[in-house]
């Protein structure tokens, strides 16, 4: 029994439980999408799956939608959330830390009854559900997962950096052209994330805001699901995965973003 | 001048944030069946609520409820506990097996619902778990425990390496040493990481969704879907959402006035 207390006694071991978790849980399901992907029905290896998807002018036509929407919805979050998010961070606006728990708040509602009032109220006022109102809803349900990841990298930025643009004679423009923006683009970099990839998945979300007229890539992946298409929705979702893929090396892999101040998300 | 201006821009943005909230709230307080339809003052919706009788097309809305607090409890704790003592190995570890579970540990922060919750589904398929309670909760833990890991990492970097070490010299066992020595000053990131672990199982729609099965487990986000779907939402949801709104409010409030605090301790010390 020595051995075994040795081993518990080294403390570097204490996250064996939770690698091996993370294999069962996190990988090995990652592993099974994509080796759902390449097989058909009888489990012999097969390209059908993948070349469907480019044969299948419905789900090539939501993913066109979805990027288009997701698109829009990151630059206007964007948009309107930066400034917020500056605001916020800004000592002479802003003193307080728990001023922006109340735009972050909403975000711990849950999104499908947010949704479900976000249309009853569209229908209240006698506006036609459509693509309008899905990005209406969309920035709504995302917008605080902008602003938070950006007030985080402002909040710490060192002011002493615009002040000394500042005291050079650089314009307030300028300054923060060439100096605050470009130190909180990890910041942006994150809440695109944040915002981006949810957007292209989200399903139920968009049925609700659009009174079933438009569909989003997460609802097409969910139908075939539930319909037992389980080979051609482990290809849709391997779709989705190459896409993170992407967008993770493209913006960084935005780790150093991760909210490990102990923060609010 | 600015400062109007930033007090009127930050007021427009809070309204778009809040009318569907306040529009929930403010018909918590009518008998309407319909959603925005004011029929006068009420407070049956409550009463309705706390006698807990309500059915919708998902079956008993309080069932709803109970299996969606539980979920998100035993979720939450044992995230909180794998999380604690995963945190604690990856900080006393170097090299490839930190890598690897660091690296790991990103995927489900990631990763949207839908995929967490369709390769969830799959891996429940392929081994051949029935899917229900049990399923549901280790998908929980599995998008939880991440949170906790980020949330304690940053408290041990801040622990001074020594007191653990001087408490077995002082004759502690490793568990006295553990416990009396270390879990105190990862309290705070262990509280934060189990508040967030709760409140992320409680909003969860599309991992449950994938990972429930058949057996007929409703969760409140799943209730609330096949409500919607079949037409006309329980008028009680209403009520509920306004008082989970407060709640959560209430928390978000404590956990950032400790934080806060702490904080301003930290500043005076130094």
């Amino acid at each position: 029994m020595a051995k075994l207390s040795n081993i518990i006694g080294k403390r570097s071991n204490w996250s064996i439980p939770y690698t091996v978790f993370l294999i069962l849980f996190v990988a090995l399901p990652l592993i099974l999408i994509m080796a759902y992907a390449f097989i058909d029905e009888s489990g012999r290896f097969t390209l059908a799956n993948i070349t469907r998807f480019f044969g299948d002018s419905d789900a090539l036509s939501t993913f066109a939608v979805s990027i288009e929407i997701a698109i829009e919805n990151t630059l206007i979050c964007l948009l309107l959330g930066y400034p917020v998010a500056w605001i916020l961070a800004n000592n002479k606006f802003n003193r307080s830390g728990v001023t922006i728990i109340i735009f972050i708040l909403p975000m711990w509602i849950n999104a499908l009854m947010r949704t479900l009032a976000t249309a009853d109220l569209f229908n209240m006022l006698g506006i036609t559900l459509g693509k309008g109102t899905l990005l209406f809803g969309m920035v709504y349900d995302y917008l605080p997962f902008m602003i938070y990841p950006i007030y985080n990298v402002l909040r710490r930025m060192d002011p002493s950096y615009a002040e000394a643009a500042q005291d050079l004679g650089a314009k307030p423009a300028n300054v923060f052209m060439n100096v605050t923006l470009p130190l909180s683009m990890p910041g942006i970099t994150s809440g695109i994330m944040m915002v981006f990839m949810p957007t292209v998945s989200t399903f139920a979300i968009s049925e609700f805001l659009t009174n079933n007229k438009i569909k989003l890539f997460g609802t097409i992946i969910q139908e075939n699901i539930n319909s037992s298409m389980w080979n051609y929705g482990a290809a849709l979702s391997f779709i989705m995965l190459i896409i993170i893929g992407i967008s993770t090396l493209l913006t960084g892999s935005g780790e150093e973003e991760a909210p490990a101040g102990g923060g609010l998300i | 001048m600015k400062k109007l201006f930033a007090r009127i821009y930050l007021g427009l943005i809070l309204l778009l944030l809040y009318a569907p909230l306040i529009f929930i709230a403010v018909s918590s307080f009518t008998e309407s069946k319909v959603l925005g339809n004011w029929t006068g003052f009420s407070t049956k919706l409550y009463s309705n609520l706390f006698s807990g009788t309500m059915q919708g097309a998902a079956g008993s809305l309080m069932n709803a409820v109970y299996n969606t607090l539980f979920i998100a409890l035993i979720a939450a704790l044992a995230a909180t506990l794998l999380g604690t003592l995963a945190a604690i190995g990856i900080f006393y570890s170097h090299g490839r097996s930190k890598n690897v579970t660091m690296f790991l540990n990103n995927i489900p922060m990631v990763n949207p619902d839908v995929i967490t919750g369709v390769s969830l589904f799959l891996l429940f398929v392929f081994l051949g778990i029935s899917q229900g309670y049990v399923s549901v909760i280790l998908a929980h833990i599995t998008f939880c425990t991440p949170y906790v890991v980020l949330n304690v990492l940053p408290k041990l970097h801040q622990m001074s390496s020594n007191t653990y070490e001087a408490a077995l010299d002082l004759g502690a066992t490793p568990g006295q040493a553990l416990w009396k020595v270390m879990i105190p000053q990862l309290l705070p990131g262990m509280i934060t990481g189990f508040i967030l672990s709760f409140t992320m199982s409680l909003d969860d729609f599309a991992v449950t969704f994938f990972t429930r099965g058949t057996v007929g487990l409703e969760t409140l986000s799943t209730y609330i879907y096949t409500d919607a779907r079949k037409g006309g939402l329980t008028p009680e949801l209403r009520p509920l959402m306004t008082i989970i709104f407060i709640v959560v409010f209430a928390l978000l409030v404590f956990i950032n006035i400790r934080q806060e605090r702490a904080a301003k301790k930290k500043a005076l010390s130094k």
